[in-house]
């Protein structure tokens, strides 16, 4: 098998012209991943700046109310209020090493974006960022934060103007600017190297729970539930668990207003448990598309979930059964985000309320054990707009 | 007819090839076959006919905007192959689009269906040498020209695996970028077909919109200009398209036939 294949998934479907940006991206990440000044540099940056190890924290309230011993692993903390700082962190490293002056990224929620432009601004990157016009408009405060730092946001009008729509325009700018310009892809998708490199900087969120629950536990949990858009929190805790096949492994996805799609939209954002092969912006993976390949809009009431594709590992870890993709529906993830804030005085984002959602609906069943770790991705402030939006909506009875 | 039968014919009048870019279906079916017979009697020697994609990355706003015009127009692979086969064009028509609508299809069946429609080469923008052998095979099987791209920064090394495989011409992108008009192109033209040596005939686009930058380009040595944003602008404004795209195509081609 190819390296930059997961089983028949993966490849690298670009553009030519990105072809040889890519080699020098693998072959950079093969140097320095083993070299001790930016393995030094790595360990300073995500200690200090992003305030890394971050808590395995027990949700006692939350763990008597649904009869299970419930973790969560609180990326929330991280600097930025999400994950997406482990990945930006050890990218910009290696363009910086690479002598790369410019960042480029796509952004859904805003939180890779965001988490792109601290990196930019601390390590002197000129840095623009792709965001769909949708999501410039539900998730403005990030729009903010992005400028405050420096980063010109560029609001993308194409398509159904989210996260997809945004690579789209990223992969444009890359194709003109390959020669001074890294592009810092925020999620486990896109052609290899990337599956591979963000999964390994996300890893150590995996290596720390693993740590951590050994030492809080004396054992590896019963199950691990992270929610899965492009899947890169999801790859993060899950791939160092992967050869533990007794820990059981579920990405939680988007299921939106219910999993159908109409002419050329998805109701929902599950490409994992319903999608079909195909290729889409670099990746042989599992997509969401018509019958003649044409890609569906996708939909979720998370911007960072809202995507027609998936990581290809994910969609390889699928097929060979490791994985158990399942999804939970938009009023399933809100209900979830103001149970965690009230049971907890935790406000999750909306894309790891779709993880505790999950948890929510099956811990009775026994499907997840006695002992659950959830990977809590992001903090909630970002959503608060969205979120008393749709109550307004509901107080007036307008359906979701 | 086989594009390299189109090419030798030209060199015996010691002419350059013009090729044409339009997105088919853009705005309808039946307008782009009026389109076609435009450009065939403006003198286009080939005609690229896009097949619309949802998310085309290697295009500029202008194939884009015309990619959702034909899709939203109802163009899909079915209407695509019978539009295909209702044309008599008389020159070799190729096919531009991205690899998911052929590996949905089914490599072999688009391969076949392109054949029996009457189209003689596929050109894949997202589909690098690497991971093209399957398709590779499904075109030689059915006698259709795989078309792929070189650029500027494609190395010695890629270059000599990528010429070892293309077929019909060798599509040379003329600058980084995505496709669309630009001011400048006769550099790095000149820079890049110094480094592609082969006997298969050497096309030149992306960015190239006028008779000035097409006389640049076949003076520079190209075997062919391919022009595709300048057309399509001309079918997005919907004004006189057919005789404009007639005119354009004359004063391109006579750049094919006055530049050496």
């Amino acid at each position: 098998m190819k390296r930059s294949m997961y089983g028949r998934y993966g490849g690298q479907f670009v553009p030519e012209v990105l072809m040889p940006a890519l080699a020098e991206l693998e072959e950079a990440y093969d140097t320095y991943k083993e070299d001790p000044c930016f393995l030094e540099e790595l360990a300073y940056y995500m200690k200090e700046f992003a305030g890394r190890e971050t808590p395995l924290y027990f949700a006692r309230n939350l763990s008597k109310k649904y009869g299970t011993r419930i973790y969560l692993k609180r990326e929330d903390l991280v600097h930025g209020g999400a994950h997406k700082l482990n990945n930006t962190i050890g990218q910009a490293l290696l363009a910086k090493y690479m002598g790369k002056k410019r960042l480029i990224a796509e952004t859904g929620a805003g939180q890779h974006g965001t988490a792109t432009a601290m990196v930019g601004a601390n390590m002197g990157f000129e840095t623009e960022v792709y965001m769909g016009a949708k999501d410039v408009q539900r998730q403005h405060m990030n729009v903010y934060r992005m400028q405050l730092m420096g980063t010109t946001v560029h609001s993308v009008q194409s398509g159904s103007k989210t996260l997809k729509d945004a690579i789209n325009e990223a992969l444009r700018d890359w194709v003109t600017n390959v020669e001074n310009t890294h592009y810092l892809i925020g999620s486990v998708v896109g052609p290899h190297p990337y599956p591979m490199i963000v999964r390994d900087f996300q890893s150590v969120i995996g290596d720390e729970v693993k740590r951590q629950i050994m030492e809080k536990e004396g054992r590896y949990p019963d199950s691990i539930v992270a929610c899965a858009g492009g899947g890169s929190n999801a790859m993060g805790i899950f791939h160092p668990f992967i050869d533990d096949r007794e820990v059981r492994l579920f990405p939680v996805e988007a299921g939106g207003c219910g999993l159908k799609s109409t002419a050329k939209e998805a109701l929902h954002s599950a490409s994992l448990c319903i999608g079909e092969d195909g290729i889409l912006q670099g990746a042989h993976t599992r997509v969401l598309q018509d019958r003649y390949g044409q890609i569906l809009e996708s939909s979720s009431v998370s911007a960072g979930l809202d995507y027609s594709g998936v990581g290809p590992e994910l969609a390889h870890l699928a097929d060979t059964g490791r994985i158990n993709p399942c999804n939970v529906n938009d009023e399933e993830a809100l209900e979830a985000f103001y149970e965690l804030s009230r049971t907890e005085g935790i406000i999750p984002a909306l894309e790891s309320s779709h993880a505790i959602a999950y948890v929510m609906k099956m811990a009775q069943s026994g499907e997840l054990g006695d002992l659950v770790v959830v990977n809590l991705s992001g903090r909630g402030d970002k959503d608060l707009e969205t979120v008393f939006s749709l109550r307004e909506m509901k107080d007036r009875e307008v359906c979701l | 007819m086989r594009i390299q039968d189109k090419f030798a014919q030209l060199n015996k009048m010691n002419e350059k090839a013009l090729i044409a870019y339009v997105c088919a279906g853009d705005p309808n079916a039946e307008a782009t076959k009026e389109i076609v017979g435009a450009l065939v009697r403006g003198g286009a020697d080939i005609v690229e006919l896009g097949l619309p994609f949802s998310d085309p990355v290697a295009d500029g706003p202008t194939i884009q905007a015309a990619s959702h015009r034909a899709l939203d127009e109802g163009m899909n692979p079915d209407r695509y192959f019978e539009l295909i086969a209702s044309i008599d064009a008389g020159v070799p028509l190729v096919c531009m689009t991205y690899y998911n609508l052929i590996y949905k299809r089914g490599l072999e069946k688009f391969a076949s269906d392109c054949a029996r429609s009457g189209i003689s080469g596929i050109i894949v923008p997202d589909l690098p040498a690497e991971e093209s052998d399957d398709l590779h095979t499904a075109c030689r099987e059915h006698g259709v020209d795989l078309i792929f791209l070189v650029t500027p920064v494609t190395n010695k090394a890629r270059m000599e695996k990528i010429l070892g495989k293309t077929s019909g011409f060798v599509y040379i992108v003329s600058r980084l970028g995505v496709t669309g008009t630009r001011a400048d192109v006769s550099h790095s033209t000149k820079e890049i077909l110094s480094r592609v040596h082969t006997d298969v005939p050497k096309a030149v686009g992306f960015g190239i919109s006028d008779r000035e930058q097409a006389c640049e380009v076949i003076a520079a040595g190209a075997d062919a200009v391919i022009v595709g944003s300048a057309f399509v602008n001309i079918i997005a404004s919907g004004e006189n398209v057919n005789e404009r795209v007639e005119t354009l195509t004359r004063e391109l081609k006579q750049a094919c036939r006055s530049g050496n």
